[in-house]
C-alpha cells in the first residue's frame, strides 16, 4: 500500500491573517477510498480547492503521479482546467451542474480536455470530427447508463431530481478519464436509501475504472464503511488519520466533534 | 360539451377580471387607483397648454376623461397578461405555440425542404419585386441579422454582455473605406481582410477582460467601443474625421461596373450569400465541441474551468468569432452606403444589436433572425407614424421583455443519437 497517487506535503492556505489550511500531510494511494471528515469550516472544501487549483496554497506541495508509475510531478499554482488535463477530477459540494444543458451535453462537456476538434474542424464537419463527436456522446450516454441517470439523457440538468444532479455530476466527472476522482459531500441532502444507492456507486465505480477516489462527507455511517482509510480535519490541522477502526476509537477526534467533557 | 365551454368561459372571464386580485370590488379599486396616479401624473402635460402667443393658459379637461378611461382598462389587461404568465410559468419548459410549430416543421423534411425553397425563391425575387427604398431597408436588416448573429456567439453562447460590438463593425467598415481611397482595393479583396482583422481586434480586446465577467466586462467593452468611436472623430489625418469618407466603390460584378439599382441587387444577394454563410457556420459552431464549452462557460465558470476547459482559449475563441462577422458585416456597409463617418458607429447601434439578441432569444438562430426583422425593419415601417415611431418601439421592447424575457424564440438543446448498451439499435 505504498504506491501514492497524490503525496499532499505540509500544505497551508492563508486567507489574509486567517490560516485555513495548516502544514496539511495527506497521501492517496492508487485504487484507494480515501475519507476527509471534520466539522463544519475545518478547512476540507479549501483544502479540495488548494489541490485542485482553484486555489494557489500559500507554502507545501502537491505532487501527484498518474496511476502510480513513478511519474511525479508538483502541480501547486496550475490552472484548475490543467488539473483536470492531469487526470484529477471533481465534484462540487453546492452542485454545479450546467443548468440549462442537457444531461448529456454536461456529461460531453467532461470530455473536453480529451479531445480536440478545432473551429476548422466545427464547421467543415471532416470526418475526423464526425467520429470524435460520435464517441463523445456514446461515452457520454454509456457514463449515464453507469450511474443510472438512463431516463434522464436529454432532461435539462435544472429540472433533475437532487439526488439526480449528483450522479450527474459524478458522471461529469468521470468523463475527464481522471486517475483519481474528489467528491465534495456526495451524500449531502440525500435521504439513507439514497445514500446507501450512492455507497454502492462509489465503490463500483473503484472497480470498473481502477481509480483512487477522494470524498469529503458528513454521513459517518458511509464514510465508516466504504473509506480505506480516514482523514479528520479540524481548525485547518490534520488532527488524526487511520483506518475507520482507529478513528472511530481516536479520542482527539471524539473530542473535535463532541466537544470536552468538563467534570464540575 | 357545450356547458364545459360555457363554465369554462365564465372562469375565463372571472380570471381576466380579476387577474392578481381578490376579487371583483378589489380589482376595480385597484384599477381606479391606478388611473387616478395616471391623471395626476399626467395633468401637466395633457390638460395644461400655455398659449406663449396670447398669453393665455388652455384647459384640456376632455383629456383626463381620456386618460382615466385608458388606464382603467389598460390596468385589466396589465394585470390579466402578468397573471396568466405566472400561470404559465409551471409550464415555462414546454415551449410556445410557434416553437412547437417551427420544431415540428424542422422535423418534418418535405416541409423543411419546401420551407426553404419558398425562402430561397423569395430571397432571389425580392430585389425585382419590390421599389429601392423596400431593397435598401431589406439589406440594412440582413446585416443586422449577421451582427445580431456575430453577436450572439459573444453574448448568448458565451454570455460574455459586450456592449461595444459596434467597435469591430467600425474597423471593418473604416479599413474597406480607407484601403479603397488610398490603394483602390477591392471589395471582394477587404471582405476577408475586413473579417481577419475583427478577428485580431477581438483578440486584443479579449486579453485585458479575460479576467472579467458580467457588470464589470460590460463597462470595460463599452468604453472600448467609445474609444474606437472617438479615435475614429478626432484622429483626422488618418480617419477624415467627423466629416466620414464618402465615394467608396460598390462591388463590382467581374470587373463589370453597376449602376445604382443594379449594384444594390447586387448588393441584396450578396449579403443573402453572406447570411446564408453566417447561419451555416454558426450553426455548425453551437453543435460542436467549442460550443458546448462556450455554453459550459456561460452557465458556470469556475464548473466549466474544473472540468478542464481552458477559459481563456475559450472566451478568446468567442471574442474573435463574434468580431470576425462585425468585420464583415462592417465591409457590406461601407460598401453599401458608399458613405461611412463616426457617427454610424455610436453606443446606440451596439444597444440595437444587443436587443436583438435579447429580444430574439439568447443563443437562438432563428430568436435572432426574429428579432432583428422586428427591430429594424418595424422603426422603418412605423414612419408613418412619425413622431410615435421610437415610442412605439421602446413598448415594443418592454412588452416582450415583460411576458416574453427568453426571448421572442429561445434556444433549443440538440438532441444526439447514441446506441444504447442492451439494444444496440440507434436511438432518438
Amino acid at each position: 500500500m505504498s504506491n501514492p497517487v497524490l503525496n499532499v506535503n505540509a500544505v497551508s492556505k492563508d486567507f489574509g491573517g486567517i490560516r485555513a489550511l495548516d502544514e496539511v500531510d495527506l497521501v492517496v494511494n492508487d485504487k484507494e477510498i480515501v475519507a476527509l471528515i471534520g466539522p463544519n469550516g475545518a478547512g476540507k472544501t479549501t483544502f479540495f480547492n488548494c489541490i485542485t487549483g482553484i486555489y494557489t496554497p500559500t507554502s507545501g506541495d502537491v505532487i501527484i503521479d498518474p496511476k502510480a508509475q513513478g511519474h511525479a510531478r508538483r502541480i501547486n499554482g496550475k490552472k484548475p482546467n490543467i488539473v483536470t488535463e492531469l487526470g484529477m477530477a471533481r465534484t462540487f459540494q453546492n452542485i454545479r451542474l450546467f443548468p440549462s444543458m442537457t444531461a448529456l451535453e454536461n456529461v460531453m462537456i467532461g470530455t473536453h480536455c480529451r479531445t480536440k476538434s478545432s473551429i476548422w474542424g466545427a464547421v467543415s464537419r471532416n470526418k475526423a470530427t464526425r467520429r470524435e463527436e460520435q464517441a463523445v456522446v456514446q461515452k457520454a450516454y454509456d457514463l449515464l447508463d453507469m450511474v443510472g441517470l438512463k431516463e434522464f439523457v436529454n432532461e435539462l440538468a435544472t429540472n433533475m431530481p437532487y439526488g439526480k444532479q449528483r450522479r450527474l455530476e459524478i458522471a461529469r466527472a468521470l468523463a475527464t478519464d481522471p486517475f483519481l476522482l474528489l467528491l465534495d459531500e456526495p451524500a449531502a441532502g440525500m435521504n439513507p436509501q439514497e445514500t446507501l444507492d450512492l455507497e454502492d456507486l462509489i465503490v463500483s465505480i473503484r472497480e470498473k475504472f481502477n481509480i483512487s477516489i477522494m470524498l469529503i462527507e458528513h454521513d459517518m455511517k458511509m464514510v465508516m464503511s466504504m473509506s480505506d482509510r480516514i482523514y479528520v480535519l479540524d481548525y485547518g490541522r490534520m488532527i488524526a488519520d487511520g483506518t475507520p477502526e482507529e478513528i472511530a476509537a481516536n479520542p482527539e477526534v471524539i473530542k473535535a466533534y463532541l466537544g470536552e467533557e468538563h467534570d464540575d | 360539451m357545450s356547458n364545459e365551454s360555457k363554465t369554462m368561459n365564465q372562469s375565463f372571464v372571472r380570471f381576466f377580471l380579476t387577474a392578481g386580485c381578490d376579487g371583483y370590488a378589489h380589482a376595480v379599486r385597484k384599477s381606479f387607483l391606478v388611473a387616478l396616479w395616471f391623471v395626476f401624473l399626467t395633468f401637466p402635460i395633457m390638460v395644461i397648454r400655455v398659449n406663449t402667443i396670447e398669453n393665455t393658459v388652455v384647459w384640456h379637461w376632455s383629456r383626463i376623461g381620456y386618460v382615466a378611461l385608458a388606464i382603467f382598462f389598460g390596468s385589466f389587461v396589465w394585470r390579466w397578461l402578468l397573471a396568466r404568465k405566472e400561470l404559465k410559468k409551471d409550464e415555462s419548459q414546454n415551449e410556445t405555440r410557434v416553437e412547437s410549430v417551427l420544431t415540428r416543421m424542422q422535423s418534418n423534411p418535405i416541409f423543411k425542404f419546401s420551407a426553404l425553397a419558398v425562402l430561397a425563391l423569395a430571397a432571389a425575387v425580392y430585389p425585382w419585386a419590390f421599389n429601392l427604398y423596400q431593397t435598401n431597408i431589406m439589406i440594412s436588416c440582413l446585416i443586422y441579422i449577421v451582427l445580431g448573429l456575430g453577436l450572439n456567439i459573444v453574448v448568448g453562447l458565451a454570455g460574455l454582455l459586450d456592449l461595444g460590438y459596434v467597435a469591430f463593425y467600425a474597423v471593418g467598415a473604416y479599413a474597406y473605406a480607407l484601403c479603397n481611397m488610398h490603394w483602390g482595393l477591392g471589395f471582394w479583396y477587404m471582405l476577408p481582410v475586413g473579417a481577419v482583422l475583427g478577428a485580431v481586434l477581438g483578440i486584443i480586446l479579449g486579453f485585458p477582460v479575460l479576467r472579467l465577467r458580467g457588470d464589470y466586462l460590460a463597462i470595460v467593452t463599452l468604453g472600448f467601443g467609445e474609444i474606437i468611436r472617438l479615435v475614429l472623430e478626432n484622429w483626422g489625418d488618418v480617419t477624415m474625421g467627423p466629416s466620414g469618407i464618402s465615394s467608396i466603390a460598390r462591388p463590382d460584378l467581374f470587373g463589370v461596373k453597376l449602376g445604382v439599382v443594379g449594384s444594390t441587387q447586387y448588393m441584396f444577394y450578396i449579403m443573402v450569400g453572406l447570411l446564408v454563410f453566417t447561419i451555416f457556420c454558426v450553426n455548425r459552431l453551437q453543435n460542436s465541441r467549442i460550443g458546448r464549452a462556450w455554453l459550459a462557460l456561460r452557465e458556470d465558470e469556475i464548473a466549466c474551468q474544473a472540468m478542464g476547459i481552458d477559459k481563456m482559449k475559450t472566451k478568446l475563441m468567442a471574442f474573435a468569432l463574434g468580431a470576425t462577422w462585425a468585420g464583415m458585416a462592417g465591409v457590406v456597409f461601407a460598401a453599401k452606403t458608399t458613405f461611412i463617418n463616426p457617427a454610424s458607429f455610436t453606443f446606440w447601434e451596439s444597444a440595437i444589436i444587443l436587443s436583438i439578441v435579447v429580444i430574439g432569444g439568447m443563443g437562438s438562430i432563428r430568436g435572432v433572425i426574429a428579432g432583428a426583422i422586428i427591430l429594424i425593419l418595424v422603426p422603418e415601417y412605423l414612419r408613418e407614424f412619425a413622431q410615435f415611431r421610437m415610442l412605439l418601439f421602446g413598448a415594443i421592447m418592454v412588452l416582450v421583455m415583460v411576458f416574453r424575457p427568453q426571448g421572442l424564440i429561445s434556444a433549443k438543446r440538440k438532441i444526439y443519437t447514441y446506441k444504447v448498451a442492451e439494444a444496440g439499435a440507434a436511438n432518438e
